[in-house]
């Protein structure tokens, strides 16, 4: 028996061995890539004095580097979109993606902006070595409410993990730009929608009203 | 009085009438609701936003936290009956067990000690119970004061209303003390998240709505709800 045990742990030594020079980040599990992320991300701001003190063109300029490799967000403005997406062309859809990536990292900054030393919970992944599409679930504790699910849908794609949905206590970004994104365009069409979004950008960029 | 307020609105959005095409099927009444959803948002910006961001700004976090843990315990005892409601029976006895050990050792629920014992707190109500019985949402509802509703878990508001310990706390201005200031505290919680809100929709009235929608769905199933058709059923590939 432990003999056996032995052999397993000098089995598993060696294959961890063996594939380790192999290993890029293209090839980082999933569940490890986010976990890596949000912590050198959440690691990043906390060092940060600027940051914190409320520099939110430099917590952009981070999540520039850090987070947007990780998204797919051609993927996401499709999904968004639904059934518009097809009828957009080249043009019209590199603008769309462009416009809907800009308002989701303004977002994603406000949100991170709000991190206040939460502690993380990042669950096992569930899901065979074969999936190329997968949910990561963290979960996010904070004292005397329930925990704050945050649930990631992957692909894998030639360059790694892309996160293609985010899920905040079970609302999907995605889906919940649906409608909006849907009544925009049967009102005023797609260019209509790019209008909108772009619009929407500038007066996020505008110095916040006082409050 | 509360009761009356819930069930007024209810009576409100019911008789106001749906009529012309091209509506989002799940939002009926959406000319009223948007006009009872505008009203709020004054309510919200004249009066519960400055409130609250003062009392955030006054009392340190370390009081929001004992104060948010002390409504929180007085809620436990009737999310536990709730989850005995849908039959989650070690649910419901570690909701139980939650009340017991953070009103003791907790000294009446400042603390959530059963946290850290592992009893972790659950998101449950009488709308979810309908839920978990097979009743539909029904039309959406925005409820004067109270926001972001449905017809299911608007007649669940008014049971959850009913039911509150805090319905029988008295003298009476302690009792509307008490809910003044669990207001006070669940509005400051909220305020990062709805100015996020108020970034990232174009329409915020539609963004709610879905989130709210998306959200109930959610915690009726306790993060796993079956996968929902979507109206428009093909979805483009992922990869164009």
């Amino acid at each position: 028996m432990k003999n056996r045990r032995k052999i397993l742990s000098a089995l598993a030594l060696l294959a961890t061995l063996a594939f380790t020079p192999l290993a890029r980040a293209e090839d980082e599990p999933p569940d490890q890539l986010v976990k890596n992320v949000t912590l050198e991300v959440v690691d990043l701001i906390a060092k940060d004095k600027e940051i914190r003190s409320g520099n939110r063109a430099k917590l952009i300029g981070l999540i520039d580097a850090k987070v947007l490799p990780h998204f797919n967000f051609s993927a996401m403005t499709a999904l968004a979109l639904g059934q518009s997406w097809n009828k957009a062309t080249p043009e019209q859809k590199k603008r769309l993606t462009e416009e809907f990536r800009t308002l989701l990292v303004r977002t994603y900054a406000s949100a991170l902006a709000a991190y206040s030393d939460q502690k993380f919970d990042f669950r096992p992944l569930r899901a065979k070595p074969t999936d190329t599409d997968v949910t990561v679930q963290v979960r996010v504790l904070q004292a005397g409410a329930q925990p704050v699910p945050i649930d990631y849908s992957m692909e894998k794609t030639a360059g790694g993990w892309k996160v293609y949905d985010v899920m905040v206590g079970g609302v999907s970004l995605v889906a919940n730009y649906r409608t909006e994104f849907n009544n925009v365009v049967r009102e005023s069409g797609i260019d209509g929608l790019v209008k909108n979004l772009a619009a929407k950008n500038r007066s996020l960029d505008a110095p916040a009203p006082a409050k | 009085m509360r009761q009356g307020i819930a069930l007024a609105a209810l009576a409100a959005a019911l008789g106001g009438c749906a009529s012309t095409a091209d509506r989002d099927p799940r939002d009926p009444l959406e000319p009223l609701n948007r006009s009872i959803y505008r009203f709020n948002d004054k309510v919200d910006t004249v009066i519960a936003q400055p409130v609250a961001r003062t009392y955030r700004k006054v009392v340190p976090g370390e009081v929001r936290d004992r104060v948010r843990n002390f409504f929180g315990n007085i809620g436990d005892f009737f999310i536990g009956v709730n989850n005995f409601l849908q039959g989650k029976f070690e649910e419901g006895v570690g909701d139980w067990a939650r009340v017991a050990f953070n009103t003791t050792v907790g000294l009446f629920g400042i603390h959530d000690v059963a946290s850290d014992m592992g009893y972790e707190k659950h998101n449950e109500d009488f709308g979810q119970t309908f839920g978990r019985w097979g009743a539909r949402p029904g039309p959406y509802l925005v409820l004067p004061f109270l926001g972001s509703s449905d017809l299911r878990d608007g007649i669940g508001t008014g049971l959850d209303i009913y039911t509150d310990p805090l319905g029988e706390v008295r003298p009476y201005h302690l009792e509307y003390g008490l809910w003044g200031l669990r207001l006070t505290q669940t509005r400051a919680d909220l305020l990062d998240a709805s100015r996020i809100l108020e970034e990232a929709a174009l329409d915020k009235y539609v963004f709610q709505r879905d989130a709210y929608l998306q959200r109930r769905r959610s915690l009726v199933y306790d993060g796993h709800p079956p996968r929902e058709k979507e109206p428009e059923d093909e979805e483009p590939k992922k990869n164009p």
